[in-house]
């Protein structure tokens, strides 16, 4: 049975790893290759390595650092953060990236995604969408969560997958840094075929045995502080889901290291 | 040194890392002297069966590699890769594979169960039907990162391991100097680099 993914995000900013409360006051946590590391030891299915403001400051990605954590960490590894062309898909791909996900870049020139999608495939390319509640509907903010584009966001999504997004991020604004559970109304109003990966919202254990008891369709579950900070550790998150009958990659019994 | 074929079909960056970080020597090369002087060749690719098919006997490598299997070097196929070993696919239209292993490509749309995503997208775990060298450190339970929409059948004579989507999935298939997987080993963490060790030490 395919199993639920457990997935760190990785937030960088001048190629450090950041996590900010609602997107605000970011704070330094530590070293984006070390994270990863570290992470890929504790059983993480897949890491979102994400320049967190390269949207906002038109700045592009520390491609180095993208590099020496490809060459390092053997599992999937998704970048995001400034992509507007199918030269930034390139440019990250090159470096070792295997999904690359859209933001503001798609919502700008929607067409991103089908040409990146006939390019690479749709495996490669993942929607991520910030989502907030607005005049009674749930609307698509970009530019890091500042900027309100006026778009409602499952049929933004939707047709984000029509045009070949083969994975979708659904980041709840209204849940996300404040520890008290994902965004479950949310992430179950969306239907689309293709994996959806929650984020937004996780404090604890429990929040992530939640999340997939009461979201059948989601594939995914995306934290960054809880584990940054060591208040989840990967390992028992694991075994807590399994214990509550949620299928799980088991955490490796070796370290990459001693496995080669 | 191990040859990893560039045929234009996909990203190496993460094979050749992986095989780095075994301590294997492996060049990405789309010469064809460079692939005939290799001790072992990994056939990589991800996409479309018809149009990778259609670029690696455009690049005359499909000769290549079929010499390389003839001569009985070890030869590894990754993910379409794989694929291609087979004889043919129903993706898009009917394609002809490399017929290095007796078998056909069929989509999983119609053939697992209603439900399911497609493609199949995450880690799943590796069920062994025969011991195998090229799975020799895969325990039970052991999960594999698999990314795909099409699969192999017919091919009963070759398969070494299969996982649950609604229905037994090729994951891995053998027959003597020839190996696939359907998953990314490169992607699998240290399971999936023991499954790239295994194939770099196997010896026929």
């Amino acid at each position: 049975m395919l199993t639920k993914r457990i997935i760190p995000c990785l937030d960088v900013r001048n190629g450090r790893v950041v996590k900010g409360v609602n997107f605000e006051g970011l704070q330094d946590v530590s070293d984006p290759v070390e994270l990863a590391a570290f992470y890929s030891d504790s059983g993480a299915d897949e890491l979102v390595f994400y320049d967190i403001t390269a949207s906002f400051e038109e700045r592009k990605l520390f491609t180095d650092c993208l590099r020496t954590v490809a060459s390092k960490i053997f599992i999937p590894l998704t970048v995001g953060g400034g992509i507007n062309t199918i030269e930034d898909f390139d440019r990250v791909l090159k470096c070792g990236a295997d999904k690359v996900s859209v933001n503001s870049g798609a919502i700008r020139d929607p067409g991103l995604i089908s040409a990146a999608a006939k390019k690479y495939g749709s495996q490669c390319v993942v929607l991520s969408a910030d989502v907030k509640r607005a005049e009674g509907g749930f609307r698509v903010f970009s530019h890091g969560g500042r900027v309100d584009t006026g778009l409602d966001a499952l049929e933004w999504i939707r047709k984000g997958v029509a045009l070949g997004a083969g994975e979708v991020v659904l980041n709840s604004i209204d849940t996300d840094g404040v520890k008290n559970g994902f965004d479950i109304e949310m992430l179950n109003a969306l239907d689309v075929e293709v994996p959806v990966v929650a984020s937004g919202g996780a404090g604890c254990m429990e929040d992530f045995v939640e999340l997939f008891r009461a979201c059948p369709g989601v594939d995914a579950g995306l934290a960054a502080s809880i584990f940054h900070f060591g208040e989840v550790a990967i390992p028992e998150l694991k075994k807590r889901l399994v214990d509550a009958g949620v299928p799980m990659r088991p955490v490796p019994s070796r370290k990459q290291e001693t496995a080669i | 040194m191990i040859a990893i074929v560039d045929y234009g079909v996909g990203n190496l960056f993460s094979l050749r890392s992986s095989l780095q970080a075994i301590g294997q020597p492996a060049e990405v090369t789309g010469d064809s002297a460079v692939i005939r002087a290799a001790e072992k060749v990994i056939l990589p690719g991800v996409g479309a069966f018809g149009d990778a098919a259609d670029k690696l006997r455009a690049s005359g490598l499909d000769r290549v590699v079929c010499e390389a299997a003839a001569e009985g070097k070890p030869l590894l196929g990754i993910c379409l890769g794989m694929q291609l070993l087979f004889e043919k696919s129903s993706e898009f239209g009917e394609h002809e594979g490399l017929g290095l292993l007796r078998g056909n490509i069929v989509p999983m749309q119609g053939t697992i169960p209603a439900g399911l995503k497609i493609p199949q997208m995450g880690w799943n775990a590796l069920i062994k039907k025969r011991e195998h060298p090229l799975l020799r450190e895969v325990q039970e339970g052991d999960c594999v990162y698999f990314v795909h929409s099409f699969y192999a059948t017919d091919c009963e004579d070759s398969v070494v391991a299969v996982c649950d989507y609604g229905r037994e999935i090729t994951a891995a298939a053998a027959k003597d100097n020839v190996m696939g997987c359907q998953f990314h080993p490169e992607k699998s963490g240290p399971v999936g680099l023991s499954i790239l060790k295994a194939f770099c030490e196997v010896s026929l």
